[in-house]
């Protein structure tokens, strides 16, 4: 299994904690190893998974990041290209401000935001063709405000944002909410609106989704497992058939819970569609923004 | 004395026999880790998550106590006895140590590197232990604008290191700062200088550079003076640290910590910036003007900073549930693990958990001295090997380092580039220390720099915003206009050695 990011990050827990639940119930009869191949936002070990052709003992974890950076670094792998195998979860995102923010709703800010573009300063915790800042780039199209005015810092990881939030260096944070828990529950932080369809779990359960506070956006990071290319359709079945094994183990049901992480298990040529329309929506926003 | 009490309550609960063996293991195999290149603390944090899963919470963060220390010191051992620094914190330990192993007093900077990292540790970890959330309050008040000072008096700073050629140090501190603009714009994602390869374009690794200019250039330079020169000895030494060899190193360690600590509580601080601010002063305030031959100080001063900066990590961490470190940000991973939620009420809510943490950190720190300074003359008498061997065996480390962090051939051919450009160097009398600083200096401060003005919208005087900011120029200024009139004092001493000259050039200035 290779990770296409450092040791703590997202794809890691999310590769690591499936190959803990793999490796203890020996559903692929042997061992797993585990590897990080960090560089470039993950698209060094794309273009790598990519020439590991007709490997069939490979599997990779891949999510909207790696998607977005394959853009932004310019390189030429799709991720449609290689093997789909199956979305393990999804994470929603959310829109962060300090405790003290004159923001107190969704609608405060993007009335705020639409009058003066330039007086808001967001930040988050991508680089440009992450997560973090797809998000809020595709909440000011839907806002009606041009993607190009937005304000957008980048911040090396939750950490850094988090200490710029609560400091008062930047208006508003994006990014994924597991990571934010303790500050939400302390009331440092405040959550004007979740991205996804639902609503969130726990102390996020306030917070409305961008859907009923009237802005028409879903927006979710995933993550999945992708294998090489131009490998066979049996083996192809045999991965999806070990990866349904493990999502329905007890053990990967609470590994979703301790992480916070949503259920969104989809495999094969629905998984296929899926990344074949992320990736189109990755494209467009990046054009909007000349990023292209 | 509250939190005396609590201390002290968090050692009774850490101090069982089994947490003990946690703490040893943890100890040796993160000097392990350290010594070997490639493999940080954070992975092999990550890589005994599984394991860890089955002990309690205390046993399993007394492990991860002693793994961090040990990587933390491991590293050093590396520098100083090869020149190749497994990671970024530990280059400017190689300056001096390497050439203190060289003149047969490798054990002495062994030690310095251990009782140093000792006392930082020590005395960091009882300030996170009193002082963490007044600190973190501090510390998230801080803004680019101030860590933009900091780099900015940084960089004056290593214009006293240029040599004795300021056209020189100039050329090797603009290469330095060129080579640091390698990879993609962080704001609008355009690649530099990357020449269309994918693997240029994430900046290029600090440690490879470093290793590549320090032990492969110095590698190429002996073997293309091998026959010429008479083989040279290297004198085997004492063994432990002589009463000058402490008179000399009280000072640098608890400088180093105060410059590392506080750096390491910041969230954007690391520990590359206190390492060379120790270097740097500790080299200005010598008087003996052996720095560049192995001066005990140069060793002393950052390794105290280094593992000062590393228990500092812990105050964003428990105070705020911030993971500023790939490490912290394993070891909150693992708190997740145990069903608890890192954030700002961790210390109040699982006090117990945090305070035997931070009596585990004591713990493993005294049992890494204990453990690692019997060793320090074995290791030091590496260097009685045969320097044909030597010199092979530090190519292979150095290759081995670079390639397993990413498994990936390019980066061995990147490594041999660097070897190149640092063989040019020696050749041509560049110092190489103003290339380094360079690299490490050129993207922090561009990141900061850019981060202020976008925020600001472009609005120059945002750098003046924040106090310690102007605090720090008023600094730069008075060093840079205090500089003539200390030189006319000096004269009037009239102060004879020059402790600024490279060891290099006198070589080159020789042959």
């Amino acid at each position: 299994m290779w990770i296409p990011n450092s040791p703590g990050g997202g794809y890691d827990q999310t590769g690591r904690a499936a190959v803990g639940v793999l490796d203890r119930d020996n559903l692929t009869g042997g061992d797993i190893q585990v590897t990080n191949i960090l560089g470039a936002g993950g698209s060094v070990a794309m273009s790598r998974l990519m020439s590991e052709e007709g490997n069939g003992n490979l599997l990779m974890t891949i999510g909207l990041g790696v998607v977005g950076s394959t853009y932004s670094f310019g390189v030429d792998a799709r991720p449609q290209d290689a093997t789909p195998i199956a979305q393990l979860i999804e994470e929603q995102e959310g829109v962060l401000v300090p405790a003290d923010s004159p923001f107190k709703t969704i609608d405060d800010l993007v009335k705020a935001w639409r009058a003066y573009p330039e007086s808001v300063v967001v930040g988050g915790g991508s680089s440009p063709g992450g997560p973090d800042h797809l998000f809020p780039m595709q909440l000011a199209e839907a806002a009606g405000i041009e993607p190009k005015k937005v304000k957008y810092v980048t911040y090396d990881g939750g950490g850094p944002l988090t200490s710029a939030l609560l400091g008062n260096k930047i208006d508003v944070g994006f990014s994924g909410l597991a990571e934010f828990e303790g500050q939400v529950e302390a009331g440092e932080l405040r959550v004007l609106a979740v991205s996804g369809d639902e609503r969130g779990t726990g102390v996020f359960a306030d917070a409305p989704t961008l859907t009923e506070s009237g802005i028409d956006l879903v927006f979710l990071n995933w993550r999945g497992v992708l294998a090489p290319p131009g490998i066979s359709d049996e083996r192809r079945q045999e991965l999806i058939d070990v990866l349904t094994r493990m999502h329905d183990s007890k053990q990967w049901q609470q590994a979703l819970k301790d992480n916070g992480w949503t259920d969104a298990f989809v495999t094969g040529d629905d998984f296929d569609d899926f990344l074949v329309e992320q990736d189109q929506r990755v494209a467009s926003t990046l054009k909007e923004l000349d990023l292209l | 004395m509250e939190n005396f009490q609590l201390l002290l309550g968090g050692l009774e609960s850490a101090l069982t026999p089994m947490n003990l063996l946690y703490a040893a293991i943890g100890v040796l195999l993160g000097t392990f880790v350290g010594v070997l290149p490639g493999i940080g603390p954070a992975m092999a944090i990550a890589l005994l998550l599984p394991v860890t899963y089955r002990l309690e919470p205390t046993s399993a963060f007394i492990m991860f106590a002693g793994l961090y220390y040990g990587g933390m010191y491991g590293g050093s051992t590396t520098s100083i006895l090869l020149n190749t620094p497994g990671e970024s914190a530990s280059v400017m330990t190689a300056l001096e140590g390497n050439r203190m192993a060289r003149a047969g007093r490798g054990a002495q900077a062994l030690a310095t590197a251990a009782v140093g990292s000792f006392v930082a540790g020590t005395i960091g970890t009882i300030l996170v232990a009193f002082f963490s959330p007044a600190l973190a309050d501090v510390a998230v008040e801080l803004g680019a604008p101030s860590y933009f000072a900091l780099m900015v008096l940084a960089l004056v700073m290593t214009t006293t290191v240029l040599g004795t050629s300021a056209l020189r140090g100039f050329a090797a501190l603009f290469l330095g700062l060129t080579i640091g603009l390698v990879g993609l714009d962080l704001n609008t994602g355009q690649p530099r200088l990357t020449f269309g390869v994918t693997q240029l374009v994430d900046r290029l690794d600090i440690v490879v550079v470093a290793v590549g200019i320090f032990a492969l250039g110095e590698a190429l330079w002996v073997a293309a003076h091998l026959r010429r020169k008479p083989a040279h000895v290297i004198p085997v030494g004492r063994p432990w640290l002589s009463r000058d060899d402490w008179g000399r190193s009280w000072k640098p360690w608890l400088r180093g910590t105060a410059f590392g600590f506080p750096f390491g509580a910041l969230p954007a601080g690391g520990a590359e910036i206190p390492t060379f601010l120790s270097y740097l002063t500790e080299r200005k305030l010598s008087k003996r003007g052996d720095f560049g031959r192995g001066a005990i100080e140069g060793v002393a001063g950052p390794e105290a900073a280094n593992n000062a900066s590393a228990a500092g990590m812990f105050v964003p961490m428990l105070a705020l549930g911030l993971p500023v470190t790939a490490t912290a940000a394993v070891m909150l991973s693992a708190l997740q693990g145990y069903g608890i939620t890192p954030g700002p009420q961790l210390m109040t809510d699982h006090a117990d958990l945090v305070w035997t943490l931070l009596a585990s950190l004591l713990i493993g720190n005294t049992l890494l001295l204990v453990l690692n300074l019997p060793l320090a003359p074995l290791w030091a008498r590496l260097l009685r090997i045969p320097r044909p061997q030597l010199y092979a065996g530090i190519l292979f480390f150095a290759c081995l380092g670079a390639y397993a962090t990413n498994l990936d051939p390019f980066d061995i051919g990147l490594l041999l580039a660097f070897g190149l450009l640092g063989l040019m160097m020696r050749r041509f009398g560049l110092p190489v220390l103003p290339l380094i600083l360079g690299v490490i200096l050129g993207p922090l401060m561009e990141t900061k720099l850019r981060e202020a003005l976008t925020i600001s919208g472009g609005d120059y005087m945002t750098l003046l915003s924040e106090p310690l900011a102007v605090v720090i120029y008023v600094l730069i200024a008075l060093f840079i206009l205090g500089r003539p009139f200390i030189a006319r004092l000096r004269a009037r001493a009239e102060q004879s050695a020059d402790p600024d000259e490279f060891e290099d050039e006198k070589e080159l200035s020789k042959s």
